[in-house]
C-alpha cells in the first residue's frame, strides 16, 4: 500500500527506477527484465509493446505489486510500493471476475471492502455499469456473459474503485477481432471522459497506436527499453488516416528487429 | 504465514521452498511424528493414565513386527490376507470387465443390468457381509465372495462409464477409416476407455484391502485382520498397530502394481520428457 | 424417472427370484428373504419403536463423527494453505497413515475408548477426516492466483483475501470433499457397529446374522442405503443452491 503524496518531477505519477527482475530457484536464474527506468505522466495512456517474452507483463506485475523486483523500485505518487493496493487497479487478460458474485456485486467489490455505505455503492455501480453499457445485466453471473461483456465488467470493477492508476495486461487479447476493435473504441471513449493514468500492455501495434499517448517498445528477452514513441494524434483516432499508418509502419519496423532476434 | 504479497505471487500453495529446506522439513516432520508417538506412549506409562499397553511406542511396534517376521508367523498371516484379496479382487475384476464392457457398448445389456445395480449401489457393501456369512458360512469362500461383491460395483460402474463415454469423434474417425464392429471395439473403444478402466481397477484394489480387514475380524484364524482383532483380546496394542501398518504397506504395494501396469499400457498418455 | 423404473424392475426381479425360487423348491427359504418378509421385519421393529431408535443412534454417530472431522478438515485445510511449512510437515505423516485401511484401526479405537458411543464417533471422525482434509487442502491450493491478484488490487487485506476470495472460490471442491466424506461415513458406520455395539443399524444387521434372520439383514442394509441416498440427495440439493452460479449459462 502507498500513501498518496505529491507527484514526482513534472507530474509523473509512476516512477519505475532501475528495475531488474530475474526468476529462479536453487541457484539457477533467468533474467526477465534488465535496468528498466520509466515515468508515467498523470492522465496519459502509456503502452508497453514488444514481442512475446519481452517481459512487458512482468513489468506490469511488478508495478501492480504482484511480484517484487530483484533490484530497483517503483514509486507511485512519490512513495515506493510494497505490494498490491487499491490505488493501482488492474484489468487482466483472463478477466478474473469472481464467478460466485453477480455483475453488480463484482463491480462493488472494491467499494464494499472500503466500507462505502450501500446506497452510495449502488450509485457507483450504476454509474460504471452505465459507462460500459451493461446496466441491464447487473444481476447476471459472469458465466452468463460473453468475453467482451466480461471484460467490460472487469473494467467497470477496476474503475469503480477509483484508482489513481489503471494497469491493463493485454485486456483484449482473449477477444475476437471485431469485439477487440469495439472494446478499443470503448476504452478510448472512457479515457476521454475519465482521464485516468493507464499503463497498457499489448503485442498489437495497431492497438497501441490507436490507444496510446506514448508507446514504449521493449527488446526481446531479457527485456530492456528499446525505444519510446510519442503519438501525436487527435484523441478520437482514425485507423485509416495517413498519420496513423505512418506511426504503425515505423513502429512495426522497430518491433520486427526485435522479433527477428527471438527467432534466432 | 502467507502475507498478501505471498498470496498474490504463489496462491494458496505457498512459495516453492528450496529443495534442501523442503527436505529438511519433511524429515523433521517424520522425526517429530515418531518422537511425539514415543513421547505419548512413554507419558502414558509414566502418568499411569491407562493401562500402559494401551499405546505402544514405535519401537515396540517395530519390534513386534520383526519378531513375528523372524519366527515365520507373520508370513502366514500375510499370505492368508493376500490370497483372499487376490482371489476376491481378481474375480470381481473379471466379472466387472466381463459384464461392464458389453454393458458399456450395448444398450440392451445396460438396460438389463441397470435395475439390479441401481438398487444395490447405495447400500454399503459392508452391510451385506453378514448375509454372505449366512449364505456361505464362516469360511474362506464367504470372505472371498464378499470381496468380489464389494469390488464389483465400483469397477463395473467405471468400466461402463468409460466405454460409454469414449469420445464419439474418435469413433467417427475410425469408422471413416473403415473399422467395423469387433475391430472398432478392440482397436478403438478399448484403448480409449483403458485409462478410466484402470483407474477403476486401482479403486478396486484399494477397496479390497479396505474391506478385507473387517471380514477377517469375524471368523478367521489367519490373516492380518485376524491379528488385529486378536490383539484386542489381550490388549496387544503393538500387535494391532503392527499388523495395521503391514496392511498399509500391502495396500500401497498393490496400488503400486496397478500404477506400473498403467505406465506400461498407457505409455501413449505421457509425452516424452525432453 | 429412469431410476424409479429401474428400482421397480429390481424389485420385480427380486420378487421373482425369491418367490419363484421358493415355489420351485430351488432356493432354501432361509437364505433368500422375500420382499414381503423384509417389509414384515421392518414393520415389527417400527411398531415397537426400536427401528426409529436404531436409526437415530446410527444417524447421531455419523452426524457427530462427520461433523467433528469436517470442522477439523476445514480448519487444518485452511492452515495448511496459508502456512507452507505446515503442509510440508503434515504431508509425510499423512502419506504414511493414508494407505492403512481405517477399519484396521477399529479394534484399536475399541481398546482406547471402550465399547461406548465415543469409540464409534471417534472412529467415524478418524475415517472421514483424512480424505476430506486432503480434498479441501487441494481445493484451496487450486484457487486461481488471478482472483487473489484481482481482489488485492481492489484493496483486500490478507484476511479478506481468504474469507472473500479463497473460500468462495474453493467452495465447489470443499463441497465435493464433504460429500465424499459423508459417503465414507455411511460406508464405515456398519462396520463400526458390527463390533461391540448394542444399538444402531449395524448392530441390527449383525443380529440378523446371529439369529439367522436374513430378512433382518437385508432390511437393515436397504434402510442404510436409503438413509445414505436421502442425505446425499439433500446435500446435493444444498450444493446446487449454494453453487447456484455454476449452473447458469
Amino acid at each position: 500500500m502507498t500513501m498518496a503524496g505529491p507527484g514526482g518531477a513534472g507530474g509523473a505519477r509512476v516512477q519505475i527506477e532501475g528495475v531488474h527482475k530475474a526468476f529462479g530457484l536453487d541457484g539457477r536464474s533467468t533474467p526477465a527484465l534488465i535496468d528498466v527506468s520509466l515515468e508515467v505522466q498523470a492522465g496519459e495512456l502509456l503502452c508497453l509493446l514488444g514481442p512475446s517474452g519481452c517481459g512487458k507483463s512482468t513489468l506490469l506485475n511488478i508495478v501492480a505489486g504482484f511480484i517484487p523486483p530483484t533490484r530497483g523500485r517503483v514509486r507511485v505518487d512519490g512513495a515506493p510500493i510494497a505490494g498490491p493496493g487499491p490505488e493501482r487497479g488492474v484489468v487482466f487478460q483472463e478477466y478474473a471476475l469472481f464467478p460466485w458474485l453477480t455483475v453488480a456485486q463484482n463491480v462493488e467489490f472494491g467499494p464494499r471492502l472500503m466500507g462505502v455505505p450501500a446506497a452510495r455503492r449502488r450509485e457507483v455501480v450504476a454509474r460504471y455499469l452505465d459507462m460500459v453499457g451493461l446496466s441491464e445485466h447487473a444481476t447476471k453471473f459472469p458465466v452468463q456473459l460473453s468475453g467482451g461483456m466480461k471484460q467490460r465488467v472487469a473494467i467497470a470493477r477496476a474503475l469503480a474503485n477509483n484508482p489513481s492508476i489503471v494497469l491493463m495486461d493485454e485486456p483484449f487479447g482473449a477477444l475476437d477481432a471485431q469485439t477487440r476493435e469495439v472494446m478499443q473504441e470503448e476504452l478510448s471513449r472512457i479515457q476521454r471522459v475519465e482521464h485516468k493514468t493507464i499503463v497498457f500492455v499489448t503485442h498489437s501495434i495497431r492497438e497501441a497506436v490507436y490507444l496510446a499517448d506514448r508507446i514504449v517498445v521493449m527488446t526481446s528477452s531479457p527485456g530492456r527499453v528499446k525505444d519510446v514513441f510519442t503519438i501525436k494524434l487527435p484523441e478520437a483516432r482514425d485507423r485509416f488516416a495517413a498519420e496513423f499508418t505512418r506511426y504503425e509502419s515505423e513502429i512495426t519496423r522497430v518491433v520486427k528487429e526485435e522479433v527477428a532476434k527471438v527467432r534466432e | 504465514m502467507s502475507t498478501v504479497t505471498d498470496l498474490v505471487q504463489w496462491g494458496l500453495r505457498g512459495a516453492p521452498l528450496p529443495r534442501r529446506r523442503a527436505l529438511a522439513l519433511r524429515l523433521g516432520a517424520v522425526l517429530a511424528f515418531l518422537g511425539l508417538w514415543s513421547l505419548a506412549s512413554g507419558l502414558v506409562v509414566l502418568l499411569g493414565l491407562f493401562n500402559p499397553i494401551f499405546l505402544a511406542g514405535p519401537w515396540r511396534v517395530l519390534g513386534k513386527v520383526a519378531a513375528l517376521a523372524v519366527n515365520g508367523q507373520l508370513w502366514g498371516h500375510v499370505a492368508a490376507t493376500l490370497e483372499r484379496v487376490a482371489v476376491g479382487f481378481a474375480t470381481g475384476a473379471v466379472l466387472a470387465l466381463g459384464l461392464g464392457l458389453p454393458a458399456g457398448h450395448f444398450r440392451l445389456v445396460r438396460n438389463l443390468l441397470e435395475p439390479i445395480v441401481e438398487i444395490l449401489r447405495p447400500v454399503p457393501p459392508l452391510a451385506m457381509l453378514p448375509l454372505f456369512i449366512v449364505w456361505v458360512g464362516i469360511g474362506e469362500t464367504s470372505k472371498i465372495a464378499f470381496i468380489t461383491y464389494a469390488t464389483f460395483f465400483p469397477m463395473f460402474l467405471t468400466t461402463v462409464h468409460a466405454v460409454q463415454h469414449v469420445d464419439p469423434l474418435l469413433l467417427r474417425a475410425a469408422t471413416s477409416l473403415g473399422a467395423r464392429r469387433a475391430r472398432l471395439f478392440f482397436r478403438v473403444v478399448l484403448p480409449a476407455a483403458l485409462p478410466e478402466i484402470l483407474t477403476g481397477i486401482r479403486l478396486g484394489v484399494a477397496l479390497s484391502f479396505f474391506v478385507i480387514v473387517i471380514s477377517e475380524f469375524i471368523g478367521a484364524e489367519e490373516g492380518l485382520g485376524y491379528l488385529i482383532n486378536d490383539g484386542r483380546n489381550f490388549f496387544l496394542v503393538e500387535q494391532m498397530l503392527g499388523a495395521a501398518i503391514v496392511l498399509g504397506f500391502l495396500g500401497y504395494g498393490g496400488n503400486g502394481l496397478v500404477v506400473l501396469l498403467e505406465r506400461r499400457w498407457l505409455r501413449w498418455e505421457r509425452p516424452p520428457t525432453s | 424417472m429412469i431410476r424409479a423404473a429401474a428400482l421397480a424392475g429390481a424389485l420385480t426381479v427380486w420378487a421373482l427370484v425369491a418367490y419363484g425360487g421358493r415355489a420351485l423348491g430351488l432356493v432354501n427359504p432361509v437364505l433368500m428373504p422375500t420382499p414381503g418378509e423384509v417389509v414384515e421385519v421392518a414393520g415389527t421393529l417400527a411398531r415397537d419403536g426400536s427401528l426409529a431408535q436404531h436409526l437415530a443412534v446410527s444417524s447421531l454417530r455419523i452426524a457427530e463423527g462427520f461433523g467433528l472431522a469436517a470442522a477439523a478438515a476445514l480448519g487444518l485445510g485452511l492452515l495448511v494453505a496459508v502456512y507452507t511449512p505446515a503442509r510440508l510437515m503434515l504431508e509425510p505423516v499423512i502419506e504414511f497413515v493414508r494407505p492403512i485401511p481405517p477399519l484396521a484401526f477399529l479394534p484399536m479405537f475399541l481398546v482406547w475408548f471402550g465399547l461406548g458411543e465415543t469409540s464409534k464417533v471417534a472412529f467415524i471422525a478418524y475415517t472421514t477426516f483424512f480424505p476430506m482434509f486432503i480434498g479441501i487442502a487441494a481445493g484451496l491450493g487450486r484457487v486461481d492466483v488471478m482472483m487473489l491478484r484481482a481482489a488485492s488490487s481492489l484493496g483486500a487485506s490478507r484476511r479478506e483475501l481468504l474469507r472473500r476470495v479463497a473460500l468462495p472460490a474453493a467452495l465447489p471442491s470443499i463441497v465435493v470433499a464433504l460429500r465424499l466424506g459423508f459417503g465414507l461415513a455411511i460406508f464405515v458406520i456398519v462396520g463400526a457397529e458390527f463390533m461391540g455395539a448394542d444399538a444402531g443399524l449395524g448392530n441390527l444387521i449383525m443380529e440378523g446374522r446371529v439369529f439367522f434372520n436374513p430378512a433382518q439383514i437385508v432390511m437393515g442394509a436397504l434402510l442404510l442405503g436409503l438413509l445414505g441416498s436421502l442425505v446425499n440427495g439433500l446435500l446435493q440439493a444444498a450444493e446446487r443452491r449454494v453453487l447456484r452460479w455454476r449452473a447458469l449459462g
